[in-house]
């Protein structure tokens, strides 16, 4: 079972919304800079049509026999625009005295130097834009500055600035779409180069601890190197276990060897019972001990290569030929007649050490525990899913107590006193079984003798 | 039969020539590999017992070189470790068999009779008695025109006999060489075998006799 993961935020997710703030910061910074601008232009566009209308009605001022005459042009308002959308004023006076148009208009004075002042205000309440020019006029006695004001309200400019307004906002919010689409694509390419380095990590088989060799990205590569840095120690310490174990089986095993080599020359030399009696019990003691030893050891390597499984196709009717092929001496020595019976062609798939380690232990039991001039019979079934490696004897069987759980470590039957025997060889099937997705059952023949069965799944 | 034991534990070497010297083999030791080799070169050997760990070298190297050279001499290789990668790995190399330590030397012999069995046997392994002949490999006994095929356990206690004949063996000794020692039986029990091989020599001169109180021995 992978560990929990613990979760708190997502770079994706905070890519997102950090660019979506910076969207739509930018997006309404966009409204109101398209709108001032268009109300800029607006103005001044205005403001020139009213200057030059004040301008027309200027130049058509002619002085007639001492007499001021104006004749405004038709185009002087013209060009004001849609007269039925807009009200237009004007006022024309001379040295401040009133002339002609609406008296309640009055110019904007400047300071004086430019002849065109323009100004906004209220009038007759609506609110105006004015326009004033001045002309020094000569007329003898009369001389002085003519000063015309035209005026013009702002409905039409207003409709206009609600337009620009809403192409604006419009023109805000396409923005603000399409950078969150662009936000979105950005940390989705942003995030991809992780996804790709989890996913090839965890297509990875448990054994598999080469460094990773695709390029990364500049802000992945510390990430990947301490993964690289680690994978390289696991890789270091996983093979100072196993060279461990190698290690201390040969360390327990050679002494042991001297020991019992030694005893068994002795027993052919001693003659007086009671000493042949200790050299023989110490030799069961030393079969004990290095058996032991190598199921310790059977075990230990058993769980370390289970928890890296590295399954392969297996031929089990092949392995079984070659395992009872190296098991026969052992058999014959105790004059057991050990035959393969049925191989059906069947495959699994698995580690081929460790299934080889398991049906030996379990043709192993069967030799010792089958009693002399027994049978063991090994086949190969299939049903159906499944693959049974089936091995029987003719021996005492297993005990009756259904109590006793016989995969426990260490648990022996208790029929079985007078035979050397750590406890641990079927948690060892056991185990290797299981890591197989399988399982082991063992029974006793109704006519006599133990079965053992071990079923894996077929591949 | 001549062994090549090639083994740098110089204690565990010695107890097994020790051993294999009591049942009459020749036995050289080796310590290295470039011991190993020099033997090779002079002697003719019927087995060669390879220890993996050496201090020169790799035992497998040897096996592969021993191969390459197309020596026929069969090999069993003697390895401490457990782990089954291992003797796979030996087989693939060539060597006929292997065997953990601490073995068995019944085991051990069991193993060797079969090696060479499958290799075609050695010079000597017909012994002749009288008017019986024995294979030691194939367990066959010849007697009057007949060949009988004994059981492993018949065959083991047969051999004791044929290779000193006239020596008395107590029940004892002969249970200890016919069971293995996480056995439990009764000297009783060799009384079994001993009628066997008796009904397969009543057509043969040669007769296991019973030595009251002593044991056993064989008259040809």
């Amino acid at each position: 079972m992978a560990p929990q993961v613990h979760i708190k935020g997502s770079i994706r997710r905070h890519l997102i919304t950090m660019l979506l703030i910076g969207a739509a910061l930018l997006a309404v910074l966009l409204y109101f800079v398209v709108q001032s601008v268009a109300r800029q232009i607006a103005q001044e566009s205005q403001d020139n049509i009213l200057a030059a209308s004040a301008t027309a009605i200027l130049d058509n001022a002619a002085v007639i026999d001492g007499e001021i005459m104006i004749d405004l042009p038709y185009s002087a308002f013209s060009m004001l625009g849609d007269v039925s959308d807009e009200r237009v004023y004007y006022a024309i006076r001379l040295n401040d005295e009133f002339l002609s148009g609406y008296e309640d208009l009055t110019p904007i004075r400047s300071n004086g130097r430019s002849p065109r002042t323009f100004g906004s205000m209220d009038f007759r309440g609506e609110e105006i834009r004015t326009a004033s020019l001045q002309r020094p006029i000569f007329l003898g006695a009369k001389s002085g500055t003519l000063d015309v004001t035209v005026a013009q309200t702002m409905d039409g400019q207003r409709k206009k600035l609600a337009r620009f307004s809403l192409m604006s906002l419009m023109i805000g919010f396409s923005f603000f779409l399409l950078t969150a689409l662009l936000a979105a694509v950005a940390a989705r390419s942003a995030t991809r180069p992780m996804h790709r380095l989890a996913a090839s990590v965890s297509r990875r088989g448990p054994g598999d601890l080469r460094p990773v060799e695709a390029p990364v990205p500049a802000e992945m590569a510390p990430l990947v190197s301490s993964l690289n840095s680690f994978m390289q120690r696991l890789k270091h310490s996983l093979a100072e276990s196993e060279e461990f174990i190698a290690e201390a089986a040969h360390r327990v095993r050679t002494p042991l060897a001297v020991v019992r080599t030694r005893a068994e020359t002795t027993l052919r030399r001693v003659e007086k019972p009671e000493n042949r009696q200790t050299v023989r019990e110490m030799i069961r003691a030393i079969d004990e001990s290095s058996r032991s030893a190598g199921q310790l050891l059977d075990h230990a390597m058993v769980t370390f290569r289970a928890d890296h499984l590295e399954p392969k196709d297996i031929d089990l009717p092949a392995l079984v030929i070659d395992l009872v092929e190296s098991l026969k001496p052992l058999s014959e020595l105790r004059d057991v007649e050990l035959k393969v019976g049925a191989l059906e062609p069947s495959q699994i798939a698995g580690d081929g050490i460790l299934i080889q380690n398991a049906v030996r232990n379990v043709i192993d039991n069967a030799i010792k525990y089958c009693g002399q001039e027994g049978r063991v019979d090994v086949s190969v079934l299939r049903q159906g899913e499944h693959v049974q490696l089936v091995v029987e004897d003719n021996g005492p069987g297993f005990p009756d107590d259904p109590e006793q759980n016989l995969l426990k470590r260490y648990a022996r039957g208790e029929n079985v006193a007078g035979i050397v025997g750590s406890g641990l060889g079927l948690t060892i099937v056991d185990q290797v079984v299981r890591a197989h997705g399988g399982t082991l059952d063992y029974s006793n023949k109704t006519g006599g003798g133990a079965c053992v069965t071990l079923s894996f799944p077929s591949c | 039969m001549r062994f090549l034991l090639i083994e740098d534990n110089v204690e565990l070497g010695r107890a097994i020539v020790e051993r294999l010297s009591l049942d009459g083999h020749v036995v050289d030791q080796a310590e290295s590999l470039a011991d190993a080799r020099d033997h090779c070169a002079t002697a003719d050997y019927d087995l060669i017992l390879l220890d993996i760990m050496l201090p020169d070298g790799d035992g497998r190297t040897f096996l592969a070189e021993h191969r390459a050279r197309e020596n026929a001499t069969p090999v069993i290789v003697l390895t401490a470790r457990s782990e089954v990668s291992d003797r796979v790995g030996v087989l693939d190399l060539g060597a006929d068999d292997y065997i953990v330590k601490p073995f068995d030397f019944a085991e051990f012999e069991a193993r060797c009779r079969a090696v060479l069995r499958r290799r075609g046997g050695v010079a000597g392994n017909r012994v002749t008695r009288g008017d019986l002949t024995f294979d030691t490999l194939a367990g066959t006994l010849h007697v009057g025109g007949d060949d009988i095929q004994l059981r492993n356990r018949e065959l083991r206690l047969f051999e004791i006999f044929v290779n000193s004949p006239g020596q008395i063996f107590s029940k004892s000794k002969l249970v200890d060489r016919l069971f293995s020692y996480d056995e439990d039986v009764s000297e009783n029990a060799i009384e079994v075998y001993v009628g066997r091989l008796r009904k397969h020599l009543t057509r043969s001169s040669a007769n296991i006799v019973t030595v009251r109180g002593l044991g056993y021995k064989l008259e040809v």
